[in-house]
């Protein structure tokens, strides 16, 4: 171990190292790519893991939606391809049959199956947009971002039916001029005039979220359209720690009990889990990570197995030069931790200018990214376990593939060395 | 300081066996000067090579300042030659990236001396063969005699017991001969013992003993009147 910390070995490698300067930074720069490549996509799929991640935090993780279609099982005497309807009793339904069930908000909408959307106009200005009737607990379920000086829809509106709405950005830039207010201006929908309360960032976290739509109070929508009990769909979502796949499976058997649907009848409910997509999306990403891991230290190795290409051939060129060093009284030992301790070296600098390198390159990546939202890239960093482990595994693949040049230098007999011209 | 007893070496050579030594009985005492000469394939070289223990015999024994030489590993051998031997080469093996003092330093670096004493002694021998003032020059910037020159420093900054030279004037001209021969006279004279190996009859006859090998066997052993080498400079 003395051996390592002795100045003077250091002098002995770097006198060699410097002899050849230009191979020395072509070796380099082999481990140097390596490992900037690992520190770079290992990073990169970090970034896309948070931006993932962050993509998803407006949605609760563990939330679902449930609409009815029509049976296939014919059941208690009604017939197969019965078209089944959600009333809003059953919210209460499920969530008391269902402790895992957090919230449940009703959703009624048109505009998006296949009916005709609301028209909206305001003076000369119209234009055709999807109307949904929401709860305010639906704000629990999937997070709204409303811009400054609005609002969500809230329990008075619910409870008085008001006739107050939320718009999307699309929709305030085609009623609106530019740089108009729209909180507090009126808009007519279908002909009855709403009062606008908020302007809501569009966020995709259903198929059917747009830009462009008006959001108003579930009991406003009721009477609007006539629509007495009927729901279009169900958000729903389980607490934090359960699994949501067996409160999706749970929901629909209720859904079934409650609507004389045949308990086998896969078809008669329809659901969509975000949960499971997430964790889809999270495995996507888990993939990635793991695949610029492996990418990543193939690279590594194949950095490192250029210095031990290098240092054979370094070694061939400088026989007689260890032919005299071992004249001179080094042992075989001395001249093997030499060997090795030049590739160790050699690898760990390349190792850290690469990290370096790669550090830069994310920092620079995230800056430019920063702003943009529709880009799935937050925060790439790498795990300090991983950097170390990268650096552990460089000393030690440094380590092995230097042992194969220093077991050649000292296979050669000294005599044979210097008998080399 | 060196002696030899019935010293056998042959080398392999496929199904052939070529027998180099054949039986080499000789004594050194300490401060000698001896040449060792015969043509080419006489076996000298690898005589000198035994002696260096960058060879080992097949038969025979070898003492070295009361020291037997037996059952070496390169470990063994290296720590040896580090404590008892210098060498002086033909083709002078400096390394090539190093400067003079380095170059002088090395063996006193394998021996595991402290830097600034490292370097201290080895101006001190750079200054004994008169290149105190190329002391940072590399190799590529010194002349045929003065790499001889740094390389004799390098073969004495050990202080070794034994100085081996294997044809040391053999790539330099007449006159550069006689000076580095100069040398080693007056490296001699200071009481170290040293061998050559020639082919050079007046390289030879600058020593004060000359071992005459022909076909593996000593042929001839004789003292002579040393020619200085001073009066050809």
């Amino acid at each position: 171990m003395k051996f390592i910390f002795d100045r003077n070995t250091w002098q002995e490698i770097f006198g060699s190292i410097r002899k050849n300067k230009t191979r020395t930074i072509i070796t380099v720069i082999g481990v140097l790519w390596g490992i900037f490549i690992y520190i770079a996509l290992s990073g990169a799929a970090k970034g896309m893991d948070n931006g993932f991640e962050k993509a998803f935090e407006t949605v609760a993780k563990n939330s679902m939606f449930a609409w009815a279609q029509r049976t296939s099982i014919p059941h208690e005497g009604f017939k197969t391809g019965r078209q089944l309807q959600l009333k809003v009793a059953d919210a209460s339904v499920i969530k008391n049959r269902i402790p895992e069930v957090q919230n449940i908000a009703p959703l009624n909408v048109r505009g998006v199956f296949g009916d005709t959307p609301a028209t909206t106009g305001r003076g000369l200005k119209s234009g055709t947009y999807t109307v949904w009737g929401y709860y305010p607990v639906y704000s629990k379920i999937t997070a709204k971002k409303i811009f400054d000086k609005g609002r969500f829809i809230n329990e008075d509106d619910i409870k008085q039916a008001r006739k107050v709405c939320v718009i999307g950005e699309r929709t305030l830039q085609e009623l609106y001029d530019k740089d108009e207010e729209a909180v507090g201006t009126f808009i007519k929908v279908d002909n009855v005039y709403f009062q606008v309360v908020g302007v809501h960032k569009f966020t995709p976290t259903t198929p059917f979220d747009a830009d462009g739509d008006i959001w108003i109070p579930f009991t406003t929508y009721k009477k609007l359209y006539n629509t007495g009990e009927n729901v279009s769909f169900f958000a729903i979502a389980a607490y934090d720690d359960v699994d949501v796949i067996e409160v999706e499976e749970n929901v629909l058997k209720v859904l079934r009990s409650t609507h004389r649907v045949h308990p086998e009848d896969e078809r008669a409910f329809g659901s969509v889990n975000l949960g499971e997509i997430f964790g889809r999306v999270m495995g996507f990403a888990n993939g990635i990570t793991f695949l610029s891991l492996v990418v990543g230290l193939a690279t590594i190795l194949a950095g490192v197995i250029g210095i031990g290409n290098i240092l054979l051939i370094s070694v061939k060129e400088r026989t007689k030069e260890l032919g005299v060093r071992r004249a001179l009284g080094a042992t075989p030992r001395e001249v093997r931790s030499q060997i090795i301790l030049e590739s160790v070296f050699l690898t760990m600098i390349a190792g850290i200018v690469g990290i370096i390198l790669g550090a830069g390159v994310l920092s620079i990546i995230n800056t430019l990214t920063k702003d943009n939202d529709n880009f799935p890239f937050t925060n790439p960093t790498l795990p300090i376990p991983y950097v170390i482990g990268a650096l552990l595994i460089m000393v030690i693949l440094g380590t092995l593939i230097g042992l194969i040049p220093a077991q050649r230098a000292v296979s050669i007999k000294p005599i044979d060395a210097l008998r080399e011209e | 300081m060196i002696e030899i007893k019935d010293l056998h070496k042959s080398y392999k050579m496929g199904s052939n066996s070529l027998h180099v030594l054949k039986g080499i009985n000789f004594k050194a005492e300490e401060g000698e000067l001896v040449a060792i000469m015969g043509s080419s394939g006489s076996g000298k070289s690898t005589l000198l090579n035994i002696l260096g223990m960058l060879d080992v015999a097949d038969e025979g024994e070898y003492i070295l300042d009361g020291v037997p030489i037996k059952d070496l590993n390169e470990t063994k051998a290296a720590n040896y030659r580090n404590k008892f031997l210098g060498f002086i080469f033909q083709s002078f093996n400096l390394i090539n990236y190093k400067n003079a003092l380095e170059n002088v330093a090395l063996p006193l670096y394998y021996q595991r001396m402290p830097r600034k004493a490292r370097q201290e002694k080895a101006l001190k021998y750079l200054e004994l063969v008169g290149l105190k003032d190329w002391a940072h020059h590399l190799p590529s910037e010194l002349s045929g005699g003065q790499k001889q020159r740094v390389a004799i420093a390098r073969a004495m900054a050990a202080e070794p017991k034994v100085v081996l030279a294997d044809e040391l004037t053999g790539a330099l001209d007449s006159v550069t001969s006689y000076e580095v021969m100069d040398l080693v006279q007056k490296i001699n004279d200071q009481g170290n013992t040293i061998l050559v190996v020639t082919h050079e009859d007046d390289i030879a006859h600058m020593c004060k003993r000359i071992i005459h090998l022909k076909d593996g066997v000593i042929e001839k052993d004789e003292k002579v009147k040393q020619v200085r080498a001073s009066e050809y400079v």
